[in-house]
């Protein structure tokens, strides 16, 4: 019975009329400074069974414009021009009753954040059965089983009767992707659906959605940041840049030849793209000459962090005083080479961040040692740790949690100096407005608050709090991969250029190898707890020797697409 | 989760030994003579005295008077208060009462709350939402006590559509003022933390999901709203069970509801402790288990929380 609905769904749209065709889309909210048009001028057209993406940075109007396809704008917003044509009929203003009968059945949803998009307390398989009850499909066990198999999940009778936190994520987001494509809809609208995804799980999901919907003849409208992803995975790609559209155009041929100018930056800077270590000189134009010396300074220099055997033991509870011991990393040891940078790589629980919390002194190893300039750091008294934190500072990830609401920029960045006494007050101010300098900042940005700064600018803060203190090594606990990818480019070239300006060491902390080849010397992959393979960055992305490597290495989105050189 | 509740209610024997212990201590520090206090402006004679304070064990030292009242309770024989009634049969006639009291305010609390707290919250800003949290403002800031007599007066006096008192006839429609009186309060609590619950849920991921997957708003609000709403609601409802039952003291004094509130009042005045005691230790028991209760209906509404198997 399901599979002649698709043959007729198929005949029923001949294959030379568009699908989903949006026109002149204009979508406007009402806020408390007055309207703000997210959308302007918006164009795209989806023929059956064609995948087309939608790239821009957080507040592009990407998924603006796909929420309104599906008619779940937020109550503040609305389509105040231009049409959405789905099978020709305009549904912009359709009455809420047609697009239930819609939803589901036509058009289906594939969210973001498989953490909060499923209802905490209702099983699984409930959810899957409540989509299929309200298109009027047959809803018992074996159609909600059959439904989440083929989302590939594996022993699905058992797994529809547990509920969404009993599930990891790239299981939750399989089950959101079942829901998404239970009822067969001719168009499914994927926001952002492997965002929040481990890389090799990210390439698993994928995958699967795009068998599925090949295999369905679904067209898909993705939305994603990631130009890489979009390239690979759609027939043609829409940039959208402050709500309007500004390309568009089969997918490879936008990324060989970009027209518009925030196309062809957002070609260059994307990291999953970059094939080579930022080149900081050329950038300013110095002599090759020059660059020479610097380099060959650091390979004289010493290890200025050296991790021996490092191991880190939580105990798990398990109720009644019983605990079992969970080694989140086990017999970690690499070196820091002066004036580098290191990248450790991993995905979430492979223990990266926890050496990072180790190193900075803000964890104790339960095993191993962590020496600095030669020096054991376990055995340092407290008037020495308070000098060691002058020599390592760290730079978290998330730059709306990291700074002080309550603190102007200025307090943010004098604090450090304040604590370990460091000049008067006008020398401390005249060091502030250097470090805004260095940091590429206006010096107006002293007397404002974290909350008035977009995320590149406080990450900048936070950089700049950082270097407060002249410190020789830094520790970047993810620090870019919150921001926008032009953006992190932005903030990753002002990495660079500190780090030979002012000879800095850094240990990398992430998950995205894209950003490792762009900033690291050095990199070592974990994977649960262990180290798996180091080496030079040219070396392990050239000829990784570990299968865990080079499964990382493939899942990268748009690493197979051969880009002309003056591109990348 | 058997353990979990057998764990619980093992907890109950701390909990009441403590409050009991203190209920005890705090009659037994009261000042003046309950045994002189019983005759009023003619002392009797000295003999008598000491015959009635050996009757009641009042001569003899804090523990043992303590010690023979646990005893006492756990064969089950809560002795005579001073009057000479047993014990056992006052809290037979008057807990059946104050039950019936709580149930129906936590009814009308529930419904009127629940009902009230969401059309609100999902009206949020519109008039309807705008009007009933002045209401239940104004509701919260006037003193219970205002209130009952207020409504004793419009409904019981001028408008005639009920007792305004109950005395003796006690039965479901005649406690329905008082219950009302008493759930006012709560019920303003109630309807204010589910607005605030609602218009925090509707904005959720899953709530867009859920509509996404083409469900009719009724089910979306009634499955995926209100059901994760109940959560915090649900919890509140079962903890103010036991606040309606001892907090009933007003309300029974202003409609003469012939229940614990009422009995309490008398045995403090009284100064007699075994009857306070057995009262209190009633009470104690029903806030306990209406706390596991509430434990064991929190598990049920939110599967992320699972007490140890």
């Amino acid at each position: 019975m399901t599979t002649s609905d698709v043959t007729i769904t198929e005949a029923g749209t001949p294959a030379d009329r568009p699908l989903l065709e949006i026109r002149d889309l204009a979508i406007t909210f009402d806020t408390s400074n007055g309207e703000v048009n997210a959308v302007r001028n918006a164009h795209l057209t989806i023929m059956p069974g064609e995948t087309v993406a939608i790239v821009g940075e957080s507040g592009s109007g990407k998924s603006t414009t796909a929420l309104a396809a599906i008619g779940l704008l937020p109550g503040n917003g609305r389509v105040s021009g231009g049409q959405i044509l789905l099978d020709g009929e305009d549904i912009s203003h359709a009455p809420e009753k047609r697009m239930i009968e819609l939803r589901g059945n036509t058009i289906g949803m594939v969210p973001q954040d498989p953490m909060s998009n499923l209802n905490p307390v209702w099983k699984i398989g409930y959810q899957v059965k409540e989509t299929l009850q309200a298109n009027g499909r047959p809803s018992g066990p074996e159609d909600v089983a059959k439904v989440l198999s083929q989302a590939g999940l594996p022993d699905s009778h058992r797994r529809a009767k547990q509920y969404p936190h009993e599930f990891s994520g790239g299981m939750r987001q399989r089950a959101l992707i079942a829901i998404g494509l239970s009822c067969q809809p001719r168009l499914l609208i994927a926001d952002e659906p492997t965002s929040a995804l481990d890389v090799t799980v990210q390439r698993q999901i994928l995958d699967h959605l795009e068998g599925m919907t090949s295999e369905l003849g679904t067209a898909v409208l993705l939305i994603t940041h990631d130009l890489g992803l979009a390239a690979e995975r759609a027939d043609k790609v829409v940039v959208m840049y402050r709500g309007q559209v500004v390309e568009s155009g089969p997918s490879l041929e936008l990324l060989q030849n970009p027209q518009h100018p925030y196309t062809k930056r957002l070609v260059e800077s994307a990291p999953s793209l970059a094939s080579r270590r930022i080149q900081v000189a050329k950038e300013q134009g110095v002599e090759a000459a020059d660059l020479l010396a610097p380099a060959a300074e650091a390979l004289a220099a010493d290890n200025v962090l050296q991790i021996q055997d490092l191991r880190k033991v939580y105990k798990l509870r398990q109720g009644l005083g019983r605990s079992s011991d969970f080694a989140a990393v086990d017999g970690v040891s690499f070196d820091v080479l002066r004036g580098t940078t290191t990248a450790i790589v991993g995905e979430s629980g492979s223990g990266k961040s926890t050496v990072a919390k180790m190193v900075l002194q803000l964890e104790k190893p339960t095993d191993g040692r962590i020496l600095f300039d030669g020096v054991d750091t376990s055995v340092l008294k407290p008037s020495e740790l308070f000098k060691f934190r002058r020599r390592v500072q760290p730079i978290f990830q998330d730059p709306y949690g990291s700074l002080d609401p309550m603190y102007n920029i200025f307090r943010t960045i004098e604090e450090p100096l304040r604590v370990h006494k460091i000049g008067n007050k006008a020398s401390r101010e005249k060091k502030v407005r250097e470090l805004l300098d260095q940091v590429a900042l206006p010096q107006s940005t002293m007397r404002r608050y974290p909350n008035e700064l977009s995320g590149g600018q406080r990450q900048r803060v936070a950089i700049a709090r950082a270097l407060a203190l002249d410190p020789e090594v830094i520790i970047c606990d993810e620090a870019v991969s919150a921001l926008d990818v032009l953006v992190q480019a932005q903030v990753l070239n002002l990495l660079a250029d500190l780090q030979s300006n002012l000879g800095l060491t850094y240990l990398f902390i992430t998950h995205d190898l894209a950003v490792v080849r762009q900033i690291a010397d050095h990199v070592c992959v974990m994977e649960k707890g262990r180290l798996v393979e180091t080496g030079s960055t040219d070396d392990v992305f050239e000829a990784p020797q570990q299968e865990y490597t080079k499964a990382l290495l493939n899942a990268i989105p748009g690493a197979k697409l051969m880009l002309p050189p003056e591109v990348a | 989760m058997i353990r979990f509740i057998l764990r619980r209610l093992l907890q109950v024997i701390p909990v009441f030994l403590g409050t009991t212990l203190l209920v005890y201590f705090m009659v037994f520090a009261l000042p003046g003579d309950p045994v002189r206090a019983l005759f009023g402006e003619r002392p009797p004679s000295e003999a008598v005295i000491a015959a009635l304070r050996q009757q009641y064990n009042l001569d003899q030292p804090f523990w043992v008077q303590y010690g023979l009242f646990l005893k006492n309770l756990f064969t089950f024989n809560l002795g005579v208060d001073f009057t000479g009634q047993p014990i056992a049969a006052t809290l037979g006639r008057v807990f059946p009462v104050t039950v019936m009291l709580a149930i129906e305010a936590l009814v009308i609390q529930a419904v009127f709350g629940i009902g009230f707290g969401l059309i609100a919250g999902l009206r949020k800003g519109k008039i309807f939402d705008s009007s009933v949290l002045l209401a239940s403002l104004v509701v919260i800031a006037i003193p219970i006590f205002v209130l009952g007599f207020v409504l004793q007066l419009v409904f019981g006096v001028y408008l005639g559509w009920a007792k305004p008192t109950v005395g003796t006839d006690v039965g479901w429609d005649t406690l329905l003022l008082p219950a009302f009186a008493l759930a006012l309060v709560s019920f303003a609590y109630v309807l204010r933390l589910t607005r605030a619950s609602v218009i925090e849920n509707s904005t959720a991921d899953y709530v867009r999901t859920a509509t996404a997957k083409g469900l009719s708003r009724p089910r979306v609000v009634m499955a995926h709203i209100l059901r994760n709403s109940m959560i915090p609601v649900v919890t509140y409802l079962g903890a103010s069970l036991g606040g309606l039952m001892g907090g009933a003291i007003v309300t029974e004094g202003i409609f003469n509801v012939p229940g614990v509130g009422q009995k309490l009042y008398q045995a403090i005045l009284r100064s007699e402790g075994p009857t306070v005691v057995a009262i209190v230790s009633v009470l104690v028991l029903v806030f306990v288990i209406a706390n596991l209760l509430v434990d064991l209906l929190y598990a049920w509404l939110d599967p992320r929380i699972r007490y140890e198997k």
